[in-house]
């Protein structure tokens, strides 16, 4: 029953915690009053919109998400100068583009969404659609010489730890 | 208002990235040929460019004295939004694009969820 209770008063921790930060995020300030009424937001906005929103997302290791977002920053960084010296100083009929199909492995829909996003951000390579049934996933490079060894790295690279942090 | 010298090298470096690389990615939207290679250079203004843009903006708040930090917020919304629209305009593109023959089909006869009503 307490167990019951508490989800039905904070049926979204993580969300609290993010809504509180945002909200002092936009106020551009942490003093006591954003704080407490960011509390209160934090609080009412999970409840009202419990009903939306049945599950939590499967998190299973946080610190694992936290070291997925840097690669994912450092490999943004790295093909943006790619991309960059490609789109100044390469004729444009020396680019190869290739559609790539990526078989997937990964079962849920956060852990898809996620990983269709890390390949639309890192410049070079855009996530064009899913299968319909959401096994495999239609990617696009800019520059693919090699679309086999492309579909290998974003899987061992970035799929093998998605599988990790949501089993 | 004066900052000091290391605070006006970074912002001023900062800026320069970011100037460059939206730059970059409008040329590529110039320059690009096919519709879905030109879909790839905005990423360059949407991700490099806007974040040294607004690392810029941090620092110089920093060394001004009045901390500001709502740019980290910028910075999520964009990277969590600009996916989407790529990935519309793509559909799109799909949509439209008539020959199938063009695209790769899915492993074992499955369809891409943008062609599955047709």
């Amino acid at each position: 029953m307490p167990l019951r209770l508490t989800r039905r008063l904070a049926p979204h921790p993580l969300l609290t915690v993010i809504l509180v930060a945002v909200w002092c995020l936009l106020n551009n300030s942490a003093t006591l009053g954003t704080v407490v009424f960011g509390t209160i937001l934090g609080v009412l906005i999970p409840i009202v919109t419990a009903a939306y929103w049945p599950d939590r997302p499967p998190v299973a290791r946080p610190f694992r998400l936290v070291i997925y977002c840097l690669i994912v920053i450092y490999d943004i960084i790295k093909s943006n100068a790619q991309v960059a010296w490609q789109i100044l100083f390469k004729p444009d009929s020396s680019l190869q583009p290739a559609w790539i199909v990526i078989p997937l492995d990964l079962k849920k829909p956060e852990a898809i969404t996620l990983l269709a996003g890390s390949i639309t951000l890192t410049p070079g390579t855009l996530s064009a659609d899913l299968s319909a049934d959401g096994t495999a996933l239609l990617v696009h490079a800019l520059h693919a010489p090699d679309p086999d060894g492309v579909r290998d790295d974003i899987k061992s690279r970035y799929e093998r730890r998605l599988k990790e942090i949501f089993p | 208002m004066t900052l000091p010298l290391y605070a006006e090298i970074a912002v001023s470096v900062l800026l320069l990235i970011g100037a460059s690389f939206t730059l970059a990615g409008s040329l590529g939207l110039l320059k690009l040929s096919d519709a879905m290679s030109r879909l790839h250079a905005p990423t360059l203004s949407a991700t490099l460019g806007v974040g040294s843009l607004l690392l810029a903006s941090m620092v110089y708040s920093f060394a001004t004295g009045m901390p500001s930090l709502h740019e980290m917020l910028v910075m999520a919304f964009l990277f969590v939004t600009a996916p989407i629209t790529a990935n519309f305009i793509a559909k799109v593109h799909l949509h439209r694009c008539r020959d199938v023959e063009d695209l790769p089909q899915p492993p074992a006869d499955k369809i891409w969820a943008t062609r599955s009503d047709t």
